[in-house]
């Protein structure tokens, strides 16, 4: 993989996160429901992994050499559908149908309807194990290919994410990178308020995972952690992504409220406008 | 009835010679399954002496997965495994894999139809002296109820064997209960498992007794003693609960209009349920149900568990008596 440095290529991925960003936001507001603040957060994470880090073949979803990667934060599925949709992995008119029914664009992501998503995620806490068992088939394999796992930082309040954790780390599963959207929001409220998370760095540290603290906006920095993180050897890494909640939008940044909720036509005028997509 | 075929399943019954726990038949048919194919990982969550996966670990350490005490991680990487291609095999106490690991089994698992086998050992009130905590009679219930799982309960170390082969074969998520005790053997030499399949030993005229389990050979024994007094009963291994053999349902309900269900597992949701849902709405007759009562089990022998339960030979010769 050819590291990007140019800053041309990074001008190209900041362009495809604002496209990637336009997108959820319509196929939220024709839904009328669904997660905007936590899809938009990770919005600039998933374009990096989608068109620049991740080997993977639209055409071909389950060619086996593939890096996988799997939305364990599944309430952002918006985000993945975009950035399949915009690879090529199905027709974009398909956006338009998310949570309607009988879409295979379901509210959380199922594998069973949709080409490209790697395993049906939901209900959280879940995705790092299923990464790890992934990992360990990989590496029996003697293949090269990574595994992606994308988490929420309220999500990390789920038991099981600390007993993944220790799997990766006793296996010495470094074909795993872990990131965690660390917009410190949950449905409920701060993350510090309704159950301290703090200090995630030393928390992932202890567990034996190599740590990246990067601003998860910031493309650059993104990018750099992605390809660094692939030289780790022996040990997970995670990249805990310093993000907002609603990153792009003003009227949607850091307010909590927008967690769970769509757009409304009014709030997408003012959102397509600040993105530079008004009258599209 | 030929006095031949009554010696035959006497001695049977009786042969306590040939008894193995289905969870020692677990360990021995995973290691020829390893041998065979590849694909085959196991994971165990700490308890791999118990059941009996350690022979695996010992023979194929790298395709030997110890998870920790963490049956939901152990759900999670079972699922990860199986979609890079691999046929994993998980096991751990049915209590802990049914219940504490449920929301992974139906999240991950089933949702995705994951290619997982999760085999259960130390099922039902005969783990004895441990108790309650460690007894599952609810697991048959809460997998029954999760979308395209298989549901298997094997009732000697011969179909164990046969089962842990087709569960390989087959494509998609897969629970199987076993026990710790020692069962004695039951099925005949030229029986072949099938998914959906259940074996007739004999349709009775009078009864039909509809097991799984251990409680097969109880049901086998209750058919002598009931045959004694001149009441033709039938007994059915029913060893795959999810999904039923319809047709010799159907059959044997034809066949006696009185079917009684045996099963070492809640009354409420497992073989009885099951059974009760399927002729109620096909071919109403009627049903007693065999099993724990809406209750938790206990610290004991499991000889004299089975004996205050009111699963013994004993006690299915009684209910049939009784309906009478």
């Amino acid at each position: 993989m050819v590291t990007i440095t140019q800053s041309q290529d990074i001008e190209f991925l900041k362009e495809q996160a604002r496209i990637v960003r336009i997108e959820i936001l319509k196929m939220l507001t024709q839904a009328g429901s669904g997660h905007t603040g936590g899809s938009l957060s990770a919005a600039d994470i998933v374009t990096a992994l989608y068109f620049y880090k991740m080997r993977h073949r639209p055409d071909d979803p389950k060619w086996q050499e593939r890096d996988r990667f799997i939305l364990s934060k599944g309430h952002a599925a918006p985000l993945l559908y975009t950035a399949l949709a915009l690879t090529g992995y199905f027709d974009k008119s398909l956006l338009s149908t998310l949570r309607k029914t009988g879409s295979p664009l379901q509210g959380h992501p199922s594998s069973k309807m949709l080409q490209g998503v790697e395993v049906s995620t939901g209900s959280l806490g879940q995705g790092l194990s299923i990464a790890n068992g992934m990992a360990l088939g990989l590496r029996l394999d003697k293949r090269c290919s990574r595994v992606y796992c994308l988490m929420g930082d309220g999500e990390i309040q789920e038991g099981q994410v600390w007993e993944a954790a220790m799997t990766a780390s006793h296996y010495f599963l470094d074909n795993i990178c872990a990131i965690v959207d660390f917009n410190e929001m949950q449905i409920d409220g701060r993350c510090s308020d309704v159950m301290k998370i703090d200090p995630l760095p030393e928390k992932w540290k202890a567990f034996g995972w190599h740590i990246f603290e990067i601003d998860g906006h910031n493309m650059q920095e993104i990018v750099d952690a992605l390809d660094e993180a692939e030289k780790i050897k022996f040990k997970p890494s995670v990249i805990i992504a310093r993000t907002i909640k609603g990153k792009g939008v003003s009227i949607f940044e850091g307010k909590v409220e927008y967690h769970g909720l769509a757009p409304t036509k009014e709030e997408l005028e003012i959102a397509l406008k600040e993105l530079g997509a008004d009258g599209k | 009835m030929g006095s031949r075929e009554e010696q035959k399943t006497e001695q049977r019954t009786d042969f306590f010679g040939q008894a193995i726990a289905t969870r020692d038949a677990y360990g021995e048919a995973l290691v020829e399954l390893g041998k065979r194919n590849e694909k085959v990982v196991v994971l165990d969550a700490d308890l791999s002496g118990s059941t009996k996966t350690a022979k695996f670990a010992k023979a194929f350490s790298e395709r030997f997965f110890n998870m920790g005490i963490s049956e939901q991680d152990m759900m999670g990487t079972s699922g990860g495994l199986s979609l890079a291609g691999k046929i994993p095999f998980a096991s751990t106490f049915a209590v802990f894999a049914s219940g504490r690991a449920w929301d992974q089994i139906r999240q991950t698992i089933c949702y995705s139809h994951l290619n997982v086998k999760i085999v259960a050992s130390h099922a039902g009130i005969t783990v004895g002296e441990d108790g309650a905590s460690h007894q599952a009679l609810e697991d048959v219930a809460l997998m029954r109820a999760l979308p395209g799982i298989v549901v298997i309960v094997p009732s000697d170390g011969f179909e164990t064997k046969q089962v842990i082969d087709a569960v390989a074969e087959y494509e998609g998520p897969v629970y199987v209960r076993l026990g710790r005790a020692k069962v004695p053997s039951v099925m005949p030499e030229d029986y072949k498992f099938q998914i959906g399949k259940a074996h007739k030993f004999h349709i009775g005229r009078d009864v039909n007794i509809i097991a799984d389990g251990i409680m097969v050979s109880a049901a086998l024994q209750a058919k002598e003693m009931l045959s004694k007094k001149g009441i033709d009963a039938g007994v059915i291994n029913m060893p795959v609960i999810k999904p039923l053999d319809n047709d010799i349902l159907i059959e044997a309900a034809k066949a006696s209009k009185f079917i009684v269900t045996a099963e070492e597992h809640s009354i409420i949701g497992g073989l009885g349920g099951a059974v009760s849902e399927f002729l109620s709405e096909n071919h109403p007759v009627k049903i007693k149900k065999i099993g724990t009562k809406d209750t938790f089990g206990g610290s004991g022998k499991p000889d004299e568990l089975l004996k205050l339960f009111g699963l013994t030979a004993e006690d299915i010769v009684r209910t049939i008596l009784h309906k009478e």
